[in-house]
Formats: C-alpha cells, sequence, structure tokens
C-alpha cells in the first residue's frame, strides 16, 4: 500500500526554505524516483523595478492552489505536492513561489510542476504591482496573453 | 446585505477594499451586479469601465459574468491575475 500523496499549501510574507521544504516532501519514503522543484523569483526587469508587491484573496488564493495541486497529483500520479506563495513586498532577487513535486519517474514530475505553475499563474487570485527604483510606484502588472496560452496547452 | 469585496486596481479604483451593499432584485448576475455598481459614481463607473477584463468570484470560487449571484454571500471584483 503506498502512502498518500501529501498536498502542502501556504501563502505567506515570510521567504521559504527550498531545502527544507524538499526534506519534508521525502521524508520517510522509498518510493519516489524524481523531484522537480521550479522557485519563481523578483527580476529587476534592467534595473528599473525597486520591488514587486504581491496582492492576493486570503482564502480563495490558498482554496484555488489547492485544488490545482488535487488535479496535478490525480492527473500526474504524483507522491506529493507542495506549493508555496509569497505576498507582500518582494525585491528582486528574492523568491516569490515555490512548487514542489515528487514523483516515481521524471516526467511525471517535471509535468506536474509546470502544470501547478501554469494553471497559479491564471487561476489563482494574485496580483503584482510594481514598485520603480526611482521611487515612483509603477501600475499593476498586466496578464500576458502567453499565460494563458500555456495553461491551454494542458486541456 | 451582500458583501463585495475588490482587489488589486479595481480595489484602488474603487477606493476600498469590501462593502455590505443592498442589491436592487433586479441585479441578478454577475452582469447585472457590474452594470448596477456603475451607477453608484465616478469611481465604480472608472473600475468597472471594462467589463470583459474584470473576473467575478461568487463566494471564493470562479464564475462566469451570467452566473446568477442569488444566495452570495461574498462577491469578489478582481482584475485578471498575475501571481507566480
Amino acid at each position: 500500500m503506498a502512502a498518500a500523496a501529501p498536498v502542502t499549501v501556504r501563502v505567506q510574507h515570510d521567504d521559504f526554505d527550498v531545502a527544507a521544504e524538499t526534506a519534508r516532501l521525502t521524508a520517510g519514503r522509498a518510493d519516489a524516483g524524481a523531484i522537480v522543484t521550479f522557485t519563481g523569483l523578483c527580476r529587476d526587469e534592467g534595473g528599473r523595478l525597486a520591488a514587486l508587491e504581491l496582492e492576493h484573496y486570503p482564502g480563495m488564493a490558498e482554496a484555488e492552489i489547492g485544488q490545482i495541486c488535487e488535479q496535478a497529483v490525480t492527473r500526474f500520479s504524483l507522491l506529493g505536492l507542495t506549493a508555496i506563495h509569497r505576498v507582500g513586498k518582494i525585491a528582486p532577487g528574492e523568491n516569490i513561489v515555490l512548487v514542489i513535486a515528487l514523483a516515481p519517474h521524471r516526467h511525471a514530475a517535471f509535468d506536474g510542476a509546470s502544470f501547478v505553475m501554469d494553471y497559479l499563474k491564471t487561476s489563482a487570485p494574485f496580483w503584482k504591482k510594481e514598485h520603480f527604483a526611482d521611487g515612483r510606484t509603477g501600475g499593476w502588472v498586466d496578464a500576458k496573453d502567453s499565460d494563458d496560452q500555456a495553461r491551454a496547452k494542458w486541456s | 446585505m451582500t458583501k463585495l469585496v475588490y482587489f488589486a486596481w479595481v480595489r484602488e479604483r474603487i477606493g476600498k477594499g469590501e462593502e455590505d451593499i443592498d442589491l436592487p432584485a433586479s441585479v441578478k448576475t454577475g452582469s447585472d451586479l457590474l452594470r448596477h455598481l456603475k451607477t453608484l459614481g465616478d469611481d465604480y463607473a472608472h473600475a468597472l469601465e471594462h467589463e470583459n477584463v474584470i473576473r467575478i468570484a461568487i463566494n471564493q470560487e470562479h464564475v462566469e459574468h451570467d452566473e446568477p449571484i442569488a444566495g452570495a454571500r461574498e462577491i469578489a471584483l478582481f482584475p485578471p491575475m498575475t501571481g507566480g
């Protein structure tokens, strides 16, 4: 009897520890053959950006990511999945989002992590606002058609 | 009373993050709600100017604009999402 596939979803201000989260997911199990870790970072956009401010819809954000993760576990037969999204002000070089997918083989782990990110970007209620290096507050980041297309390839 | 919550530039343009509002009986769908809110003032009209861009969630689940809102405890209006 295989162990259940644990799903961890968190939205938090604080940074996350990739190594600690990976260890938590793999602890005590010997049935996994692959782990894919994706970390999304804040870019400085060529020096223009001082920070991104991440806003979310508390409750719905966690629930949406949770649903996406459950779909990924079922679709790719994952052994475990962790998704952590930060909110608040995040400086260039800092972490924004973490997805860790655990599977018996590499393709499922790669696909699982990619699926979660593609759905998260278009369905999970988070919004980014730009703060510029020259002190001005920029606008809200526009949604990209390429993100919708990335999601559409899974359907 | 229905609780409305707003996020990102919808929140900024309306000037508040949430409010409890009495909706007329004629407001039956998400689209009806957007049109009704736009009559409440320039801030609302500005925030909701491009109706097709606005995303709607009822009780924290995404819905289409033609979804009935009867019985909704909480309705959220927000721009397309840009997380990740």
